[in-house]
């Protein structure tokens, strides 16, 4: 099962390759990753995507816990949470298929953020199952790059994840 | 307020850590720092001629006294032998710190002479580790090592200094903080009140009752707890590897250690218990067999301070995280306060059924080997006859292999702290080092490093430290010729194909080594000799005794689980099994 873990580090050199080097080590996937520091710049959040059944997400949690520089973990996708992702695109984009890419992009609620004479980069926001259906649906034939943020997230409601 | 350099900076916050003994190796990037070593007379450094050995024995007088160890040494090929060292108390969770020298901060990443990322190489094995930066920095940086070394689950701390840091030209103000505060790091100090009660209630009504005790209960000065509560129970106890000694080997309720090569009524009181109380223990797999398989009608209580530890391989019942002396303590103030009775007519039983296993095949009640004769020692006896030798006093190192189980299954410890070896990663050489961190802390105490002809040779160089730093520890090598366990594995399961365990005649001459050294040699071969050459070798008080002590050369150690299986099924013998 996916699961969304994010966690609260301090802004430490080093600390992000604890986490990483963490889960090389005990044998657990990461398919995705983001991190950046946080309103306290002494603090950075971080979250990634996982698979693995409840056994191995607890132990995730717990050895993330015993991080020294891990100050908070929680598993979000245990409650009700938003997540969202972020992907750029390259795209082959020349007669007919100009109109096209642009219907497509319309339909995802995504943007054309650079306009060449045979390309466009497109920008599309989302849960990360709507973003593999953009690149689905455009077709592997079209695509030039693929760049993409991974997933962040956050708990709806009122919990958050503070010091 | 004083002004000191980096170097004086830093041993100076080792005193006010409390560090009396600094084991290490100097070096390049160092030199400041031993510069500052030789400028004061605080603490003593001891060197050693191997970093894989100093920090062996900063671990292992971290064992023997529960303090906190202290080891330095060099950049580069300083720091990664070191590891091995840092690896093994990491595995079991030994507070220590390692301080590392390091090349100036403008050559790092610059591939410069004996460079290494030493944070980036030691990353797995430590507990966590800092560079330092600034002059500053260190004290602040040594009092968190130290802190974070020897709370919650201990573990090695290491510590990165940059040559530059160290400079003997750039002076500040030097103030060790009087506490450690850490926004992300709080271990638990008590346990859950509630947890603590169900465990109670559980552990009352209990039938079948097992307490396994693990390095747990001696890292955390629980072993006194232990003891009363195990005493208000009048239940069974047993021991892993790494908590030998935590309940007194001599006693009626000690039914031996358990796991791999525990004893027949160990592990099987432990696969038909009906209530087990684990503390301080992870459930290795070396204890536990096929977890699908392990204990299978047992409800089980875990008390550990690692919440990580808890559910790990064996699901808990009742999890308690908290320390093991702690939370004993609330337990056996529990049962006292509401005056709590145990199922006193089904424990009687209990032990009925238990003695009956003891006499059937216990290693107490009777030996389970053939006897040693003229010219063909057991180790076994090696053991028994150290352990009349030395009272049972003794402080015990062991390396790895057969000799270590050996000495594990009949030096029956009385006292926790008295048995040093590496259980978790099984690292040889650990022995001799050991031994002499022990006797550092320990100078009048007896303290012997039981060993084989191999693993002595994976850190012989320290009978030169030994010499230079008057360690009289004693040797006791048994020797048959081969990597024991190894080989013992051979036979079980390769057909006896001896690959690459025999060493063909290529054995150095352990007495003639000895005396090179300064020390004293003594080869034993025969039986009725062992007791009084071993007697004459524990009256030398102030040489190091090299013992080399022939053994058999076919023997095996059990019992010995079958696996995969459950806790009771083991190989008793050569050829009888459960």
């Amino acid at each position: 099962m996916k699961r969304l873990i994010s966690v609260l580090l301090e802004n430490e050199p080093g600390s992000l390759s604890r986490v990483v080097g963490l889960f090389s080590q005990r044998g657990y996937n990461i398919d995705s990753l983001s991190v950046a520091p946080t309103e306290d710049t002494t603090l950075s959040r971080l979250t990634l995507t996982t698979v693995g059944d409840d056994h191995t997400i607890e132990q995730i949690t717990k050895q993330l816990n015993k991080l020294i520089d891990v100050v908070k973990v929680i598993d979000l996708s245990e409650g009700v949470h938003i997540e969202r992702e972020l992907m750029l695109l390259k795209v082959k984009a020349s007669g007919a298929a100009r109109a096209e890419i642009k219907r497509c992009v319309d339909i995802f609620r995504g943007q054309i953020v650079d306009v060449g004479p045979t390309t466009y980069v497109v920008q599309i926001m989302g849960e990360s199952a709507k973003l593999d259906a953009f690149i689905e649906a455009l077709g592997d034939a079209v695509i030039l790059e693929v760049v993409r943020t991974g997933v962040c997230g956050l708990m709806r409601g009122e919990k958050s994840l503070k010091i | 307020m004083e002004l000191l350099s980096g170097g004086e900076i830093l041993i100076r916050a080792l005193s006010d850590a409390k560090v009396k003994h600094l084991w290490g190796y100097p070096g390049g990037a160092a030199l400041h720092i031993y510069d500052a070593i030789f400028r004061q007379d605080n603490l003593s450094h001891i060197l050693m001629r191997h970093e894989q050995a100093a920090v062996h024995a900063a671990d292992a007088y971290s064992r023997a006294t529960g303090e906190v160890g202290a080891a330095l040494v060099t950049s580069g090929p300083g720091a990664t032998n070191a590891i091995t060292g840092i690896a093994t108390a990491y595995m079991d969770s030994i507070p220590l710190v390692v301080i590392s020298a390091q090349v100036p901060q403008e050559k790092i990443g610059e591939d410069a002479f004996q460079e290494i990322d030493m944070i980036g190489v030691s990353r797995p094995t430590v507990k966590h580790s800092y560079m330092v930066k600034r002059p500053e920095d260190i004290a602040e940086t040594i009092a968190k090592a130290f802190y974070i070394a020897s709370t919650g689950r201990p573990g090695p701390v290491v510590v990165d200094v940059p040559k530059d840091v160290t400079d003997p030209n750039n002076k500040v103000a030097y103030k060790f903080p009087e506490k450690v505060k850490l926004r992300s790091y709080q271990p638990t100090t008590r346990g859950h009140s509630g947890q603590i009660k169900r465990a109670v209630n559980l552990l009352m009504s209990a039938k079948r009752p097992v307490i396994y005790s693990g390095g747990g209960v001696v890292l955390g000065n629980a072993s006194e707890q232990l003891r009363a509560l195990a005493r208000r129970l009048n239940y069974p106890v047993t021991n892993t590897l790494m908590g030998l000694g935590a309940f007194p080997g001599t006693d009626r309720q000690f039914v031996g250690m358990l796991g791999m090569h525990g004893t027949f009524e160990a592990n099987t009181a432990m696969h038909h218990a009906d209530v087990i109380l684990a503390v301080g223990a992870r459930f290795d797999d070396r204890v536990t067999n096929a977890t699908d398989r392990f204990c299978p009608s047992a409800k089980i209580i875990h008390i550990d301070v690692d919440p990580s530890s808890i559910a790990k391989t064996v699901r808990a019942d009742i999890p308690i995280v908290g320390p093991c002396d702690v939370v004993l303590g609330d337990m056996l103030e529990q049962i006292q306060q509401a005056d709590l009775q145990t199922d006193e007519s089904a424990i009687g039983e209990w032990w009925q059924q238990i003695d009956e296993w003891r006499a059937r095949h216990g290693i107490y009640t009777e030996s389970r080997y053939e006897p040693s004769t003229a010219d063909n020692i057991k180790p076994q006896d090696v053991i028994k006859t150290l352990h009349k030798v030395t009272k049972g006093e003794a402080y015990v190192a062991s390396d790895v292999g057969q000799h270590q189980m050996f000495a594990a299954q009949y030096y029956l410890f009385d006292k926790p702290r008295q048995w040093l070896n590496s259980g978790g990663l099984g690292t040889m050489g650990f022995g001799l080092p050991a031994a002499m961190g022990a006797q550092m802390a320990h100078p009048d105490a007896t303290v012997v490093c039981v060993t084989g002809e191999g693993s002595i040779q994976m850190c012989i160089q320290e009978l030169a430290a030994c010499t230079q730093h008057q360690l009289p520890v004693k040797i006791i090598i048994l020797n048959n010729q081969a990597l024991g366990m190894v080989k013992q594995w051979q036979d079980m399961q390769y057909g006896s194909r001896y690959s690459h365990v025999l060493y063909e005649d290529s054995l150095p001459d352990f007495v003639k080594l000895a005396e090179a050294y300064g020390h004293v040699g003594m080869k034993v071969t025969q039986y009725d000799e062992l007791e009084s050459r071993m007697e004459e070798c524990f009256a030398m008080k102030d040489r190091v005794v090299i013992m080399d002590i022939s053994v058999d050369h076919h023997e095996h150690v059990y019992p010995m689980h079958v696996a995969p299986g459950s806790m009771r099924d083991m190989w008793l013998s050569k050829t009888e099994r459960t």
